[in-house]
């Protein structure tokens, strides 16, 4: 079971762990100390929470510090866990920032950031590979995504016109023919 | 309030309730508006303030703060930081207590399956537009591809083939 709501002081330290320590996503890290460490709510409830802050626009897990914040602390509760998650965070990645600065005339640190970038690019692509997987044969579904590729990518169109365009296109085509 | 920290909050809070699937979904537009529209930086620097922001702990969009002090230092990191996450938020708090009566709905589901093809879409956009200002010759081209097999097909933590790509460049391998 479910213990007392958290204070706003644990909801701050709890998600401030999870934003120092969530390397290469928070979300597993979030869910540990949610469900495992803190049992703030149970593996379902959190699932579910989750599920709102995915389909909601927005960071999910940022999403998720303010849904979860609110729930047991209201509006307080949500601005705590929100700065627990990012305060580290963003004095770590001004830090890293001012380094690099620093240094970038350095030949090995300007080499090393080169090869970090074309590196992390390849991580977008294989998450976005990843996110295709559900999409083969499912020929409506890779039409609307190489729309949206060609829109984005090479028409350089704003998204604030392509998103909600495709968005509708695509829910009503995937409603009408893929159900 | 400066007009380059006005700029910025229009910018990014903007791209909060676009973000759809996550912040990745908005690196296009991002990049978009930071290099073609607002010219604060080249799409290539644009691309090394990504990956550092990969190296960073915290949620996927550590490149929102990143940007933000590199266009206008700390005030510039604060402002982006927040517009990217209040309007989401505001969102998030209006809509979370109804969704216990709206999460089984038929159009809800109908509305996550539509929006899925659109945000993958988008990552592969990502994807391309950041290979393109990194991958600057035929060596990172070679560590891109072996980069993303070794993503998609061992459970190495990101992290450390993020470190071996740095220590490759570093000593002159590749970049």
């Amino acid at each position: 079971m479910t213990q007392s709501p958290p204070s706003l002081l644990s909801l701050f330290t709890g998600f401030f762990t999870v934003g120092m320590f969530g390397f290469g996503g928070v979300g597993p890290w979030a869910r540990r100390l949610v469900v495992e460490q803190k049992k703030w709510m149970t593996a379902a409830e959190f699932t579910d929470l989750l599920g709102l802050c995915q389909f909601l626009p927005g960071g999910n897990v940022m999403n998720l510090t303010i849904a979860l914040g609110s729930r047991f602390q209201g509006i307080p509760g949500a601005v705590a866990a929100f700065l627990g998650l990012m305060t580290m965070p963003v004095v770590v990645v001004i830090g890293l920032g001012a380094i690099y600065d620093q240094y970038a005339d350095f030949p090995p640190v300007r080499r090393a950031v080169v090869a970090l970038a074309a590196a992390a690019a390849a991580f977008v692509l294989a998450n976005a590979i990843k996110v295709a997987m559900p999409l083969r044969g499912k020929p409506l579904g890779i039409a609307v995504a190489v729309i949206t590729f060609v829109a984005i990518a090479l028409l350089r169109l704003p998204l604030a016109i392509a998103m909600p365009v495709l968005a509708a296109l695509s829910i009503a085509l995937l409603w009408r023919f893929q159900r | 309030m400066s007009s380059t920290l006005l700029d910025l909050t229009l910018v990014f809070g903007q791209l909060s309730l676009l973000a759809f699937g996550g912040a990745n979904s908005v690196v296009p537009e991002m990049q978009r508006q930071v290099t073609e529209l607002h010219g604060w930086l080249t799409p290539h620097e644009f691309a090394a303030l990504y990956a550092l922001a990969q190296a960073a702990p915290g949620p996927n969009m550590m490149v929102v703060s990143l940007v933000g002090w590199r266009v206008a230092g700390v005030a510039g990191a604060l402002t982006t930081t927040l517009a990217v996450a209040i309007p989401a938020s505001i969102l998030t708090l209006l809509v979370s207590g109804a969704w216990f009566t709206f999460r089984d709905k038929p159009w809800r589901k109908a509305v996550q399956v539509g929006l899925m093809p659109v945000t993958t879409g988008l990552l592969m956009a990502s994807a391309g537009l950041l290979l393109e200002s990194t991958v600057l010759d035929w060596r990172l081209g070679v560590l891109a591809v072996v980069a993303t097999a070794v993503f998609q097909f061992t459970k190495l933590h990101p992290l450390l083939v993020l470190g071996a790509a740095a220590v490759l460049g570093a000593i002159g391998v590749v970049g």
